[in-house]
């Protein structure tokens, strides 16, 4: 079974946010990147679980600069048998998908596996435009998956319950919580990884068809006052009349 | 213990001199502790008990043996790797560093420098994978700053060795499958024997009332006409000088460790005075908490490079006995004076479990203390650059 898992980069959830270039690009400046989560948590893990029990191999694919290798290594420490980095700076997720997807029509695969949005831009796009450049199967936010030959069986969260689909290899899909327990890379991990191949590829010809106008930070939070426990008449009349929402 | 928010202080950009594999490494520990062991180890210490079930955690990250070849069980990393997990241990709790700093250099160092390929391979794979806990029996009641005074001895029986003496606040005793012991033979020579668990006339009773390193368990070693076969014996080097070689190690590990539990200090202090509003503003905007932070930072970084050098060094092979002695005594006595000034920082919140101050501050106590004390270790240096012993006979 060959799996292709698309591994993204995102910003350390403690990271502080700021952009330059007038609002137009996220300012990089000390921030830690790590694994996007969804994508380290459950789509490289179930895959990685998936070849452990039915062979075969995983390969994770990241769409960046040389200054993502750090974070694809994890990515082979943790266990994916080799990585390609597709040399570009992604601008959206359709170019990225395009790469994608041409990678892929060139080396088949039995299925793609990415997690189900970016904590940084939560576009939750790219699976979907891969599946569409393939014309294969799209399964969004996936939480189960289990192979019997060639048939995955897929459950999805939806509301008020669950939803179980059958589709056969290959496909494309994109794992939410659920799906699998995070992995820790170990040491022999880490050591092996220095071993195996990161192969940087050069992207294919893509015309952007988005560009960013402007970011905007949310607004600061308010200062919060604080009122007596024993004084609920001050917090009614705040209640009242300044915050007028009583 | 409230959510583990830690954020490692990195003042002079020290990562910048760590490979990516170093990084990765140290942040793979650091995600473990935050995961598993802060979550457990303030109750763990409360209890007095030593989380056991860490073990397997320790093991799989490659937390035995980090610089002991693969081909018997080890991660087969650097010397920096293996003082940036030491450091990592330590930021969650100094009696998880010395359980894994006791088997990685105190029990498997020796049986790899010092022991045979047939000892190498019976003993160093179940003690890097965490299915047998070592100790080491160096230190007796009487004879702690003066190893060379130790009385255990044994005697050649013909067919086997037999083991007399005590040894005294050895890590893990109570929990140990085997014990590095170093005695005397009928000559007085200082050799290092590996007893077993089972062996007939060998107890491990535990030391109780411990204020200090309570998530670690320390006891006695008592040998009394133990039989010990004579492959048992580590024949590739004797004299204190083999014992010493093995602290070094370890001291080196300290050296390291007590970084995290300072820097874990150092993090929540720096939080709680950012937070705790004391006549309307932050205490951090008072000079004299900015006094106490900006001191523990200082500190801090260079104890980092410190370390960072002596690395260097061990891993050229390079770094002295007297290099190893310094770090340990600078970086020791600097991580108990940070958690001395964070409690002061923390109030009366500094006292209670809630933060990590007060237990790291009284495992430092031990740490000052264990592997040469912190006026010893002064000493080895005055002796160094004097010519001068001040404290041998």
């Amino acid at each position: 079974m060959k799996i292709l898992v698309c591994i993204s980069k995102a910003p350390d959830t403690t990271s502080k946010i700021a952009f330059t270039d007038s609002n137009t690009a996220f300012d990089t400046t000390g921030v830690q990147f790590i694994i996007n989560p969804y994508d380290e948590w459950y789509a490289l893990v179930r895959g990685l679980e998936l070849k452990e029990a039915n062979g075969g191999s995983v390969t994770v694919l990241n769409v960046g600069g040389a200054d993502n290798d750090p974070t694809i290594r994890k990515a082979l420490a943790i266990g994916a048998d080799s990585a390609i980095r597709i040399n570009m700076e992604p601008k959206d997720a359709l170019g990225v998908a395009k790469q994608i997807s041409d990678y892929a029509k060139e080396n088949g695969f039995d299925m793609i596996l990415c997690g189900k949005e970016t904590i940084d831009y939560n576009g939750s796009q790219v699976g979907g435009m891969i599946a569409g450049y393939l014309d294969q199967p799209f399964i969004s936010n996936a939480s189960k998956l289990d192979m019997d030959g060639n048939t995955a069986t897929i459950e999805r969260d939806i509301q008020g319950g669950k939803e179980v689909i059958q589709v056969d290899t290959p496909f494309v899909l994109s794992a939410a919580k659920g799906m699998s327990e995070p992995r820790i890379p170990n040491m022999r991990g880490i050591m092996a990884a220095r071993s195996k191949a990161l192969v940087v590829v050069e992207p294919g010809a893509f015309e952007d068809t988005t560009e960013i106008a402007e970011y905007i930070l949310p607004a600061a939070k308010g200062a919060c006052r604080m009122v007596s426990a024993d004084n609920p008449a001050e917090l009614l009349d705040l209640l009242r009349n300044e915050a007028k929402i009583i | 213990m409230a959510s583990d928010r830690f954020q490692a202080p990195d003042y002079y950009h020290l990562d910048d001199l760590l490979t990516e594999e170093h990084k990765l490494i140290r942040d793979t520990v650091r995600e473990w502790v935050k995961k598993d062991v802060s979550p457990i180890i303030e109750d763990a210490a409360q209890k007095g008990e030593y989380p056991i079930h860490l073990n397997k955690g320790i093991a799989a990250l490659g937390g035995f043996g980090p610089y002991i070849p693969t081909e018997y069980g080890g991660a087969g990393l650097d010397q920096i790797s293996y003082g940036l997990i030491m450091q990592e241990f330590e930021r969650g709790d100094s009696g998880l560093r010395s359980a894994a700093s006791v088997q990685s250099s105190l029990v498997m160092y020796p049986i790899y420098n010092y022991g045979n390929e047939a000892q190498r391979m019976k003993y160093l794979p179940k003690l890097a994978s965490g299915d047998w806990v070592g100790s080491f029996g160096l230190t007796e009641p009487d004879h702690g700053s003066n190893p060379s005074g130790m009385i255990t001895n044994y005697k050649d029986m013909g067919d086997h060795y037999l083991l007399n003496g005590a040894k005294m606040w050895i890590t893990n005793s109570p929990i140990c499958d085997v014990a590095v012991v170093w005695a005397k033979n009928e000559e007085g020579r200082i050799h290092g024997l590996v007893v077993e668990r089972g062996m007939e006339g060998f107890t491990t009773p535990e030391t109780h009332g411990k204020w200090s390193l309570r998530a670690s368990r320390t006891g006695e070693l008592v040998f009394d006409n133990v039989k010990v076969p004579k492959e048992n014996l580590l024949p590739n080097k004797s004299g204190l000088g083999a014992p010493l070689g093995c602290l070094d190690s370890a001291r080196y590990g300290i050296a390291w460790g007590v970084i995290g539990a300072a820097m874990d200090c150092y993090d929540s202090a720096l939080r709680y005075a950012q937070e705790r509003i004391q006549f309307g503003k932050p205490i951090a905007a008072f000079q004299l908490t900015q006094k106490k932070l900006a001191e523990m930072i200082t500190e801090i970084t260079k104890a980092q490079l410190l370390t960072y050098r002596l690395g260097q060094l061990k891993n050229e092979g390079r770094a002295t006995t007297q290099q190893i002695s310094m770090a340990k005594r600078n970086n020791v006595d600097m991580a108990l004076n940070i958690a001395r000034e964070a409690r002061q920082i923390h109030g009366g919140m500094g006292i209670i479990g809630e933060y990590p101050i007060m237990r790291h501050m009284m495992n430092l106590e031990s740490v000052i203390t264990y592997e040469g004390t912190h006026d010893i270790h002064l000493l080895i240096t005055g002796m160094d650059v004097t010519g001068h012993s001040a404290f041998k006979g």
